[in-house]
Protein backbone atom coordinates (compact mmCIF):
# COMPACT_ATOMS: atom_id res chain seq x y z
CA UNK A 1 0.00 0.00 0.00
CA UNK A 2 2.98 2.45 0.57
CA UNK A 3 5.19 0.88 -1.27
CA UNK A 4 6.61 3.85 -2.56
CA UNK A 5 7.71 7.16 -1.07
CA UNK A 6 4.61 9.70 -0.12
CA UNK A 7 5.06 13.04 -0.83
CA UNK A 8 4.97 15.52 1.79
CA UNK A 9 1.75 17.31 1.51
CA UNK A 10 -0.32 19.83 3.66
CA UNK A 11 -1.69 19.10 7.24
CA UNK A 12 -4.64 20.51 9.00
CA UNK A 13 -5.99 20.71 11.83
CA UNK A 14 -8.67 18.40 12.79
CA UNK A 15 -12.00 19.60 14.27
CA UNK A 16 -12.41 18.67 18.15
CA UNK A 17 -15.60 17.28 17.74
CA UNK A 18 -14.21 15.16 15.04
CA UNK A 19 -11.07 14.05 17.04
CA UNK A 20 -13.84 12.97 19.86
CA UNK A 21 -15.04 10.61 17.19
CA UNK A 22 -12.07 9.38 15.70
CA UNK A 23 -10.63 8.58 19.48
CA UNK A 24 -13.76 6.85 20.31
CA UNK A 25 -13.66 5.01 16.79
CA UNK A 26 -10.09 4.07 17.81
CA UNK A 27 -10.93 2.57 21.32
CA UNK A 28 -13.50 0.55 19.99
CA UNK A 29 -11.20 -1.22 17.11
CA UNK A 30 -8.57 -1.26 19.74
CA UNK A 31 -10.02 -1.84 23.51
CA UNK A 32 -6.09 -2.97 24.29
CA UNK A 33 -5.56 1.24 23.80
CA UNK A 34 -7.82 1.69 26.64
CA UNK A 35 -5.35 2.26 29.55
CA UNK A 36 -2.85 4.40 27.51
CA UNK A 37 -5.26 5.96 25.53
CA UNK A 38 -4.88 9.34 27.59
CA UNK A 39 -1.27 8.91 26.70
CA UNK A 40 -1.44 8.30 23.20
CA UNK A 41 -3.83 10.71 22.21
CA UNK A 42 -4.47 13.42 25.12
CA UNK A 43 -7.99 14.79 25.42
CA UNK A 44 -6.61 18.38 24.95
CA UNK A 45 -4.09 17.78 22.48
CA UNK A 46 -4.17 18.90 18.89
CA UNK A 47 -4.43 16.08 16.23
CA UNK A 48 -3.51 17.04 12.54
CA UNK A 49 -4.88 14.78 9.59
CA UNK A 50 -2.26 14.83 6.80
CA UNK A 51 -3.38 13.47 3.70
CA UNK A 52 -1.49 10.70 2.29
CA UNK A 53 -1.64 10.71 -1.89
CA UNK A 54 -0.97 7.33 -3.02
CA UNK A 55 -0.27 7.83 -6.59
CA UNK A 56 0.81 5.26 -9.27
CA UNK A 57 3.09 7.87 -10.76
CA UNK A 58 5.15 9.36 -7.85
CA UNK A 59 7.00 12.25 -10.13
CA UNK A 60 3.01 13.39 -11.10
CA UNK A 61 1.94 13.68 -7.81
CA UNK A 62 0.82 16.88 -7.99
CA UNK A 63 -1.47 16.20 -10.45
CA UNK A 64 -3.18 13.23 -8.60
CA UNK A 65 -2.98 16.23 -5.55
CA UNK A 66 -6.04 17.43 -7.14
CA UNK A 67 -7.99 14.41 -8.26
CA UNK A 68 -9.76 12.43 -5.85
CA UNK A 69 -7.60 9.07 -5.75
CA UNK A 70 -9.73 5.84 -4.79
CA UNK A 71 -7.02 5.38 -2.40
CA UNK A 72 -7.63 8.55 -0.14
CA UNK A 73 -5.73 7.77 3.24
CA UNK A 74 -5.77 10.02 6.09
CA UNK A 75 -3.01 9.75 8.56
CA UNK A 76 -3.17 11.22 11.80
CA UNK A 77 -0.66 13.01 13.92
CA UNK A 78 -0.19 14.59 16.97
CA UNK A 79 3.02 17.32 16.35
CA UNK A 80 5.33 15.04 14.86
CA UNK A 81 4.30 11.42 15.84
CA UNK A 82 2.69 9.56 13.44
CA UNK A 83 -0.54 7.86 15.28
CA UNK A 84 -2.90 6.12 13.02
CA UNK A 85 -3.73 5.92 9.41
CA UNK A 86 -7.25 5.52 8.03
CA UNK A 87 -8.33 4.53 4.86
CA UNK A 88 -11.31 6.11 3.29
CA UNK A 89 -13.68 3.46 4.37
CA UNK A 90 -11.58 1.03 6.63
CA UNK A 91 -10.91 1.46 10.49
CA UNK A 92 -8.09 3.19 11.59
CA UNK A 93 -4.72 1.49 11.94
CA UNK A 94 -1.64 2.31 14.41
CA UNK A 95 1.28 3.61 12.59
CA UNK A 96 4.35 0.86 13.56
CA UNK A 97 5.67 3.62 15.77
CA UNK A 98 2.79 3.49 17.96
CA UNK A 99 2.20 -0.35 17.56
CA UNK A 100 6.43 -0.47 18.87
CA UNK A 101 5.98 1.65 21.50
CA UNK A 102 2.20 0.06 23.04
CA UNK A 103 3.24 -3.93 22.42
CA UNK A 104 0.45 -5.66 23.83
CA UNK A 105 -2.39 -3.29 22.67
CA UNK A 106 -3.25 -4.74 19.29
CA UNK A 107 -3.80 -8.69 18.58
CA UNK A 108 -0.37 -10.29 17.49
CA UNK A 109 0.71 -12.82 15.15
CA UNK A 110 3.66 -14.52 14.55
CA UNK A 111 5.83 -15.18 11.17
CA UNK A 112 8.80 -17.81 11.00
CA UNK A 113 11.86 -16.31 9.99
CA UNK A 114 12.00 -16.89 6.57
CA UNK A 115 9.16 -15.09 5.91
CA UNK A 116 10.70 -11.46 6.92
CA UNK A 117 12.19 -10.93 3.48
CA UNK A 118 9.53 -10.96 1.73
CA UNK A 119 7.60 -8.77 3.68
CA UNK A 120 9.93 -6.05 4.41
CA UNK A 121 10.06 -6.03 0.83
CA UNK A 122 6.53 -4.93 0.65
CA UNK A 123 4.78 -8.48 -0.24
CA UNK A 124 1.49 -9.93 0.50
CA UNK A 125 1.63 -11.58 3.98
CA UNK A 126 1.25 -15.62 2.79
CA UNK A 127 -0.40 -18.21 5.28
CA UNK A 128 2.91 -20.21 5.31
CA UNK A 129 4.91 -18.43 6.82
CA UNK A 130 2.25 -18.20 10.01
CA UNK A 131 1.47 -21.84 10.00
CA UNK A 132 5.17 -23.08 10.05
CA UNK A 133 7.28 -24.04 12.80
CA UNK A 134 8.38 -20.48 13.71
CA UNK A 135 5.38 -18.97 13.21
CA UNK A 136 2.16 -18.39 15.81
CA UNK A 137 -1.77 -18.15 15.57
CA UNK A 138 -3.71 -17.38 18.51
CA UNK A 139 -5.46 -20.14 20.34
CA UNK A 140 -9.19 -20.44 19.05
CA UNK A 141 -10.64 -18.80 21.99
CA UNK A 142 -9.01 -16.02 20.91
CA UNK A 143 -9.55 -15.96 17.52
CA UNK A 144 -9.00 -13.33 15.31
CA UNK A 145 -11.37 -12.71 12.40
CA UNK A 146 -10.96 -11.86 8.78
CA UNK A 147 -11.44 -8.33 8.31
CA UNK A 148 -9.76 -7.12 11.61
CA UNK A 149 -6.48 -5.41 12.16
CA UNK A 150 -3.97 -7.83 13.55
CA UNK A 151 0.11 -6.63 13.68
CA UNK A 152 2.78 -9.17 12.90
CA UNK A 153 5.98 -9.96 14.62
CA UNK A 154 8.68 -12.26 13.35
CA UNK A 155 10.20 -14.96 14.81
CA UNK A 156 13.03 -14.17 17.23
CA UNK A 157 12.48 -10.77 17.20
CA UNK A 158 10.92 -8.69 19.53
CA UNK A 159 9.48 -5.62 17.45
CA UNK A 160 6.43 -5.82 14.92
CA UNK A 161 7.52 -5.79 11.53
CA UNK A 162 3.84 -5.37 9.53
CA UNK A 163 0.20 -3.98 10.38
CA UNK A 164 -2.25 -4.82 8.46
CA UNK A 165 -6.11 -6.35 8.26
CA UNK A 166 -6.72 -9.70 7.98
CA UNK A 167 -7.96 -11.43 4.53
CA UNK A 168 -8.60 -14.60 6.19
CA UNK A 169 -9.81 -15.42 9.83
CA UNK A 170 -7.16 -17.37 12.19
CA UNK A 171 -9.07 -20.78 12.42
CA UNK A 172 -9.13 -20.48 8.67
CA UNK A 173 -5.77 -19.55 8.31
CA UNK A 174 -4.91 -22.82 10.11
CA UNK A 175 -7.56 -25.05 8.23
CA UNK A 176 -5.75 -24.02 4.53
CA UNK A 177 -2.36 -23.25 5.04
CA UNK A 178 -2.15 -21.23 2.25
CA UNK A 179 -2.98 -18.84 -0.14
CA UNK A 180 -3.07 -14.90 0.78
CA UNK A 181 -4.03 -13.74 4.93
CA UNK A 182 -2.92 -9.95 3.97
CA UNK A 183 -2.62 -8.05 1.00
CA UNK A 184 -1.60 -4.83 2.13
CA UNK A 185 -0.54 -3.68 5.21
CA UNK A 186 2.23 -1.12 6.46
CA UNK A 187 5.34 -2.59 7.04
CA UNK A 188 9.10 -1.82 8.17
CA UNK A 189 10.84 0.34 5.77
CA UNK A 190 8.06 1.45 3.57
CA UNK A 191 6.48 4.78 2.20
CA UNK A 192 4.74 5.47 5.43
CA UNK A 193 7.47 4.68 7.75
CA UNK A 194 10.17 6.60 5.56
CA UNK A 195 7.78 9.73 5.68
CA UNK A 196 8.97 13.03 7.34
CA UNK A 197 6.72 14.51 9.39
CA UNK A 198 8.36 17.88 10.42
CA UNK B 1 -1.58 14.48 44.39
CA UNK B 2 -3.83 11.45 43.64
CA UNK B 3 -3.54 12.33 39.78
CA UNK B 4 -0.05 12.66 39.84
CA UNK B 5 0.32 9.45 41.10
CA UNK B 6 -1.47 7.68 38.81
CA UNK B 7 0.21 9.51 35.92
CA UNK B 8 3.24 8.24 36.76
CA UNK B 9 3.18 4.55 36.07
CA UNK B 10 1.29 5.28 33.09
CA UNK B 11 3.83 7.00 31.26
CA UNK B 12 6.31 4.09 31.97
CA UNK B 13 4.32 1.80 30.02
CA UNK B 14 5.02 3.48 26.38
CA UNK B 15 8.24 1.43 25.38
CA UNK B 16 11.28 3.25 24.18
CA UNK B 17 12.07 1.36 20.90
CA UNK B 18 15.51 2.24 19.59
CA UNK B 19 16.09 2.32 16.03
CA UNK B 20 18.58 2.58 13.99
CA UNK B 21 20.48 5.69 12.42
CA UNK B 22 21.03 4.35 9.38
CA UNK B 23 17.99 2.40 7.62
CA UNK B 24 15.59 3.84 10.55
CA UNK B 25 14.11 0.38 11.74
CA UNK B 26 14.66 -1.03 14.67
CA UNK B 27 17.98 -2.70 15.16
CA UNK B 28 16.90 -5.96 14.82
CA UNK B 29 15.73 -6.28 11.10
CA UNK B 30 19.03 -4.13 9.98
CA UNK B 31 19.67 -7.15 8.45
CA UNK B 32 16.87 -7.21 5.84
CA UNK B 33 17.58 -3.56 4.78
CA UNK B 34 20.52 -3.69 2.35
CA UNK B 35 22.34 -1.55 4.78
CA UNK B 36 23.45 -4.42 6.96
CA UNK B 37 27.10 -3.51 7.52
CA UNK B 38 26.68 0.57 8.09
CA UNK B 39 23.81 -0.29 10.76
CA UNK B 40 26.09 -3.23 12.38
CA UNK B 41 28.83 -0.26 12.77
CA UNK B 42 26.26 2.38 13.57
CA UNK B 43 25.20 0.11 16.30
CA UNK B 44 28.60 -0.80 17.44
CA UNK B 45 29.55 2.97 17.65
CA UNK B 46 26.62 4.35 19.68
CA UNK B 47 24.46 1.35 21.66
CA UNK B 48 27.17 -0.94 22.50
CA UNK B 49 24.99 -2.76 24.90
CA UNK B 50 22.34 -3.51 22.10
CA UNK B 51 25.13 -4.23 19.69
CA UNK B 52 26.21 -7.20 22.11
CA UNK B 53 22.90 -9.01 22.43
CA UNK B 54 22.05 -8.69 18.70
CA UNK B 55 25.68 -9.30 17.33
CA UNK B 56 27.28 -12.32 19.24
CA UNK B 57 27.70 -15.66 18.45
CA UNK B 58 25.03 -17.23 20.09
CA UNK B 59 22.43 -14.93 18.47
CA UNK B 60 23.87 -15.58 15.25
CA UNK B 61 23.80 -18.75 15.11
CA UNK B 62 20.49 -19.53 16.73
CA UNK B 63 18.92 -16.92 13.62
CA UNK B 64 21.03 -19.74 11.08
CA UNK B 65 19.45 -22.46 12.71
CA UNK B 66 16.12 -22.02 12.35
CA UNK B 67 16.17 -22.21 8.44
CA UNK B 68 16.67 -25.28 6.07
CA UNK B 69 20.16 -24.63 4.12
CA UNK B 70 18.45 -23.81 0.89
CA UNK B 71 16.16 -21.42 2.52
CA UNK B 72 19.12 -19.86 4.35
CA UNK B 73 21.20 -19.63 0.91
CA UNK B 74 18.27 -17.79 -0.86
CA UNK B 75 17.95 -15.61 1.73
CA UNK B 76 21.93 -14.66 1.55
CA UNK B 77 21.58 -14.49 -2.20
CA UNK B 78 18.63 -12.15 -1.86
CA UNK B 79 20.32 -9.54 0.91
CA UNK B 80 23.43 -9.59 -0.92
CA UNK B 81 21.57 -8.17 -4.21
CA UNK B 82 19.63 -5.86 -1.78
CA UNK B 83 22.95 -4.70 -0.59
CA UNK B 84 24.52 -3.89 -3.79
CA UNK B 85 21.42 -2.27 -5.16
CA UNK B 86 21.19 -0.05 -1.84
CA UNK B 87 24.84 0.64 -1.77
CA UNK B 88 24.48 1.46 -6.41
CA UNK B 89 21.51 3.66 -5.32
CA UNK B 90 23.85 5.25 -2.58
CA UNK B 91 26.51 5.59 -5.18
CA UNK B 92 23.86 7.47 -7.94
CA UNK B 93 22.89 10.06 -5.18
CA UNK B 94 25.80 11.10 -4.48
CA UNK B 95 27.18 11.72 -7.63
CA UNK B 96 23.84 13.65 -8.71
CA UNK B 97 24.48 15.52 -5.98
CA UNK B 98 27.90 16.67 -7.23
CA UNK B 99 26.87 17.32 -10.31
CA UNK B 100 24.04 19.27 -10.02
CA UNK B 101 23.87 22.49 -9.19
CA UNK B 102 21.73 25.21 -7.27
CA UNK B 103 20.92 28.30 -9.88
CA UNK B 104 19.80 31.63 -7.85
CA UNK B 105 19.10 33.14 -11.05
CA UNK B 106 18.30 36.83 -11.02
CA UNK B 107 15.63 37.67 -13.02
CA UNK B 108 14.16 41.44 -14.33
CA UNK B 109 10.55 41.65 -13.95
CA UNK B 110 10.30 45.63 -14.55
CA UNK B 111 13.52 47.57 -15.25
CA UNK B 112 14.61 48.53 -12.03
CA UNK B 113 13.25 45.40 -9.99
CA UNK B 114 13.46 41.90 -9.53
CA UNK B 115 12.88 38.72 -7.83
CA UNK B 116 14.87 35.73 -7.22
CA UNK B 117 14.18 32.39 -8.79
CA UNK B 118 15.85 29.60 -7.03
CA UNK B 119 16.43 25.90 -8.49
CA UNK B 120 18.12 22.85 -7.42
CA UNK B 121 17.19 22.85 -3.77
CA UNK B 122 15.51 19.11 -3.70
CA UNK B 123 17.94 17.51 -5.13
CA UNK B 124 19.75 18.16 -1.87
CA UNK B 125 16.86 16.74 0.05
CA UNK B 126 15.39 20.08 1.12
CA UNK B 127 11.85 20.76 0.65
CA UNK B 128 11.21 23.73 -1.47
CA UNK B 129 7.99 24.57 0.02
CA UNK B 130 9.71 25.03 3.73
CA UNK B 131 12.64 27.00 2.43
CA UNK B 132 10.28 29.57 0.42
CA UNK B 133 8.85 30.06 3.82
CA UNK B 134 12.05 30.63 5.81
CA UNK B 135 13.72 32.74 3.14
CA UNK B 136 10.42 35.39 3.33
CA UNK B 137 11.03 35.58 6.49
CA UNK B 138 14.58 35.97 6.79
CA UNK B 139 14.52 38.72 3.69
CA UNK B 140 11.03 40.52 4.66
CA UNK B 141 9.81 39.68 1.19
CA UNK B 142 7.28 37.57 -0.63
CA UNK B 143 8.13 34.57 -1.11
CA UNK B 144 6.52 31.47 -2.38
CA UNK B 145 7.30 28.27 -4.16
CA UNK B 146 6.51 27.86 -7.80
CA UNK B 147 6.53 25.58 -10.43
CA UNK B 148 7.92 26.61 -13.44
CA UNK B 149 6.42 25.56 -17.04
CA UNK B 150 8.29 22.34 -17.15
CA UNK B 151 6.84 21.14 -14.06
CA UNK B 152 10.09 21.67 -12.20
CA UNK B 153 9.48 23.35 -8.74
CA UNK B 154 11.44 26.58 -7.89
CA UNK B 155 11.50 29.30 -4.94
CA UNK B 156 10.81 32.84 -6.04
CA UNK B 157 11.89 35.78 -3.89
CA UNK B 158 10.61 39.19 -4.37
CA UNK B 159 13.23 41.35 -4.81
CA UNK B 160 17.03 41.16 -6.14
CA UNK B 161 18.63 38.82 -2.74
CA UNK B 162 20.65 36.56 -4.88
CA UNK B 163 23.89 37.60 -3.35
CA UNK B 164 22.17 37.35 0.60
CA UNK B 165 20.26 33.85 -0.51
CA UNK B 166 23.78 32.66 -1.92
CA UNK B 167 25.34 33.26 1.56
CA UNK B 168 22.22 32.55 3.87
CA UNK B 169 22.55 28.73 2.07
CA UNK B 170 25.68 28.53 2.85
CA UNK B 171 25.53 29.45 6.57
CA UNK B 172 22.61 27.28 6.76
CA UNK B 173 22.87 24.63 4.67
CA UNK B 174 26.88 24.24 3.99
CA UNK B 175 26.91 21.04 5.10
CA UNK B 176 25.04 19.65 2.74
CA UNK B 177 25.74 22.20 -0.33
CA UNK B 178 29.35 22.95 -1.28
CA UNK B 179 29.75 26.95 -2.36
CA UNK B 180 31.21 25.29 -5.56
CA UNK B 181 27.98 23.77 -6.31
CA UNK B 182 25.76 27.09 -6.34
CA UNK B 183 25.97 29.70 -8.89
CA UNK B 184 24.84 33.30 -9.77
CA UNK B 185 23.00 33.61 -12.93
CA UNK B 186 21.52 36.70 -14.35
CA UNK B 187 18.58 36.70 -16.63
CA UNK B 188 18.15 39.88 -18.36
CA UNK B 189 19.24 41.41 -21.64
CA UNK B 190 20.98 44.51 -20.60
CA UNK B 191 23.80 44.47 -18.29
CA UNK B 192 24.01 46.68 -15.42
CA UNK B 193 25.69 46.07 -11.95
CA UNK B 194 23.96 45.04 -9.06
Amino acid sequence: MFKKDIPPSNRSKVKSSVQRGLRQRFLDTYPGFEPYIEEVLPKKAQLDAVKLYISPFPFLHFLFQAMHSPERTTLYTIDSTPLFYQPMDGPPIPHLKLVHAYPEAVPTVQIDRGAIRFVLSGAALMAPGLTSAGGQLPEKEHEIKAGEVVAVKAEGKDTVCLIGVLKAGTEEIKEKGKGVVMDEGHYLGDGLWRMSLD
Amino acid sequence: MAEVAQVAPLESQARDVLYCGICTLPPEYCEFGGTAKKCEEWLKDNHLEAYQALYSEEALTSNLSSLSVSARERAAKDAAKKEAKAAAAEARDAERKAASKVQIKRVERNKRKHVTVITGLDIYGLENKKLAKELGKKFATGSSMTRSAAGTEEITVQGDVSEDVKEWLLEVYGKEIPEANIELVEDKKKKSSS
